[in-house]
């Protein structure tokens, strides 16, 4: 059965920005039941952010909880001493998740974990940082409960990169570039421009990207630091300049170059300067993907005709074809597993979001939509995000990488598309 | 009669020049004060370079007419760079125009919103090429076309229907 759960998250609102909202359209069957109690405040003011519902909400977007409604909680313990198993033990709670936060310009969050049928303490856990950073120490804190319940290191406290487009009525349309956390709060747009924006794409450090922007009047690829807002063309070849992938070490890029001739794979070592082409093919060669071990690439050729995954061995050129089913397979990206490739696949004039495991080739199909694109995987490998259309609006939607778990993050106004999700990131 | 026309015209740029050198020289050794010109209406020369230019302006203007029915976009089908009869129709007049300017031309290669966005971007380029190729091979120098690709970025009209998507998959001629 599908749980129709919709519920808002309260977003700044500024106007002519793409905010996401999010909706949850599937969850599991039997999810786990978790009370999360609001959080006791003590600090000046009334508390800046409602941290237990952030948890609570984190919980719940990844379809394996189902968290406890206020009003259906007998008690609001904020301490341990406060505990009375008895209370939740009788609406079939399984756990129980307690804290408090305190700070001024530092803010410090500390919660306990109870199971509930065992009644013991499972988990203890605090969280410093930098008052505006409240709710990524949340997130953190939503990470820590995750991998303690499900033995999967949580990716709550991750941003997100997508490119939304207002359409101008009489008027040149606007791109713009936003990064936002994981559940699309504290959106931030970092470049807009009447040109188009496309492909953004994290480096490992999850501070520095790439993306490719024509605002020249033909398309280059770009490098931003998102910490000093610093900007760098990286190329300007003849042609195209696209698909940018950091390598797993950073110190790479590979990227799609057609100065040739052709759409062909490239790499750019990002010290030297130093380019080297890695296919070699009349047909269109791009989207290049890194394996887990940098020595090879996934990418997307129509050399049989109709595009499909490859992937090459950098040093020796030496191809292989990847994907045998179905008619139409494009845009390969791997989770860090190194096995899952996620990727879009086309049959009878259905896009769709697709997943196949490159040890035993089995291929799943992940998405009912029809115009479904650009997945990117969580980095934990749980979740990926695509882009795909309601009604004639492009928005973000979610998919479990076993399908079971689907949510929409539709923006307030414009387009969305082009998801990009951030690797872990360090302290905030 | 086109040539007996030229052949007579060329007689009369002839006499021309050798009269104004006739003149010329006169002009060299007479110390008097030449007469007065007579003021005198166009010479027949005259007449008839103003017809060629006419004659040309109308030729020019029948071509430009012949691009703006022909219009700046052709059309391709889904994940297809082939050129259509109707496209060679199309690119024909832009062609007969460009052999008679010295006009460079800006290709724009777009795709429908259906497939991912960088394999787009790769189509509307081979999209851009396979009309710069078409111009090339029919006498317009290379460094007078420029591709460039939009992929599906661009789109000439909203909406997820054949009807947009076949306004989409197109080259406009800029």
């Amino acid at each position: 059965m599908m749980r129709q759960l919709v519920f808002l998250l309260l977003l700044v609102a500024t106007s002519a920005r793409a905010e996401l909202v999010i909706e949850i359209t599937q969850g599991k069957d039997n999810p786990t039941s978790i009370a999360v109690v609001p959080f006791a405040w003590s600090g000046w003011g009334s508390a800046p952010e409602d941290v237990a519902g952030v948890i609570s909400d984190d919980l719940e977007r990844s379809g394996q909880f189902a968290p406890v409604k206020l009003a259906n909680m007998l008690s609001l313990p904020t301490r341990e001493a406060d505990v009375y198993f008895r209370d939740w033990r009788t609406t079939d709670v399984e756990y129980l998740l307690i804290g408090r936060v305190a700070g001024d310009s530092t803010m410090t969050i500390e919660y306990e974990l109870f199971d509930v049928f065992r009644q013991t303490k499972v988990l203890s856990g605090r969280e410093t940082g930098p008052a505006e950073d409240l709710r990524m120490l949340a997130h953190r804190a939503s990470d820590d409960v995750y991998q303690q319940l499900t033995g999967v290191r949580g990716a709550f406290a991750t941003r997100i990169l997508y490119v939304s487009v207002q359409q101008g009525y009489n008027a040149p349309s606007t791109y713009q570039l936003t990064v936002a956390d994981a559940d699309g709060a504290r959106s931030e747009v970092i470049y807009e421009s009447s040109e188009p924006i496309l492909s953004p794409t994290w480096a490992p450090d999850g501070n520095t990207i790439a993306y490719v922007s024509f605002e020249t009047t033909r398309p280059a690829v770009f490098l931003h630091d998102l910490t000093t807002g610093t900007r760098e063309q990286l190329t300007n070849f003849t042609g195209l300049n696209g698909a940018p992938a950091f390598s797993p070490d950073g110190n790479s890029l590979a990227l799609t170059l057609s100065k040739d001739g052709s759409p062909d794979i490239y790499v750019l070592d990002l010290r030297s300067r130093e380019l080297t082409r890695v296919t070699r093919h009349y047909a269109i060669d791009t989207e290049p993907a890194w394996m887990p071990d940098g020595r090879s690439l996934l990418f997307t050729s129509d050399r049989g005709g109709r595009p499909q995954i490859y992937r090459v061995d950098i040093a020796t050129g030496k191809t292989e074809r990847v994907t045998f089913e179905g008619p139409w397979n494009a845009r390969a990206s791997l989770a860090a597993d190194g096995r899952t490739m996620v990727m879009v696949q086309q049959e009878s004039g259905q896009f769709r979001i697709a997943v196949q495991d490159l040890q035993v080739g089995r291929v799943q199909i992940l998405t009912g939509t029809t115009l479904d694109e650009s997945p990117s995987v969580a980095p934990n490998g749980s979740m990926l995000l695509y882009a795909t259309k309601l009604g004639d609006r492009g928005i973000l939607a979610a998919v479990s990488v076993d399908g079971g778990v689907k949510f929409r993050l539709p923006s307030r106004d414009g387009d969305v598309r082009e998801p990009a999700w951030s690797p872990f990131l360090g302290d905030p | 009669m086109k040539h007996l026309t030229d052949a007579a015209s060329t007689m009369k740029v002839l006499s021309v020049i050798f009269a104004i050198l006739f003149m010329a020289g006169c002009a060299s050794t007479d110390t008097a004060e030449a007469p007065p010109e007579e003021p005198t209406g166009p010479t027949a020369d005259e007449i008839a370079a103003e017809e060629r230019k006419k004659a040309q302006m109308a030729r020019m203007q029948a071509l430009e007419d012949a691009v703006e029915s022909a219009g700046n976009v052709v059309y391709f089908d889904f994940d297809k760079s082939t050129l259509t009869s109707a496209t060679r129709r199309v690119l024909d007049a832009h062609i007969a125009l460009l052999k008679e300017n010295n006009d460079s031309v800006r290709l724009e290669g777009h795709t429908d919103e259906r497939g991912t966005r960088e394999y787009n971007m790769a189509l509307g380029e081979r999209r851009a090429k396979a009309v710069a190729d078409y111009m090339a091979v029919n006498g317009i120098a290379r460094y007078r076309l420029e591709t460039v690709s939009y992929g599906e970025e661009r789109p000439a009209m909203s909406g997820s229907n054949e009807a947009a998507w076949s306004k989409n998959r197109r080259v406009e001629i800029k």
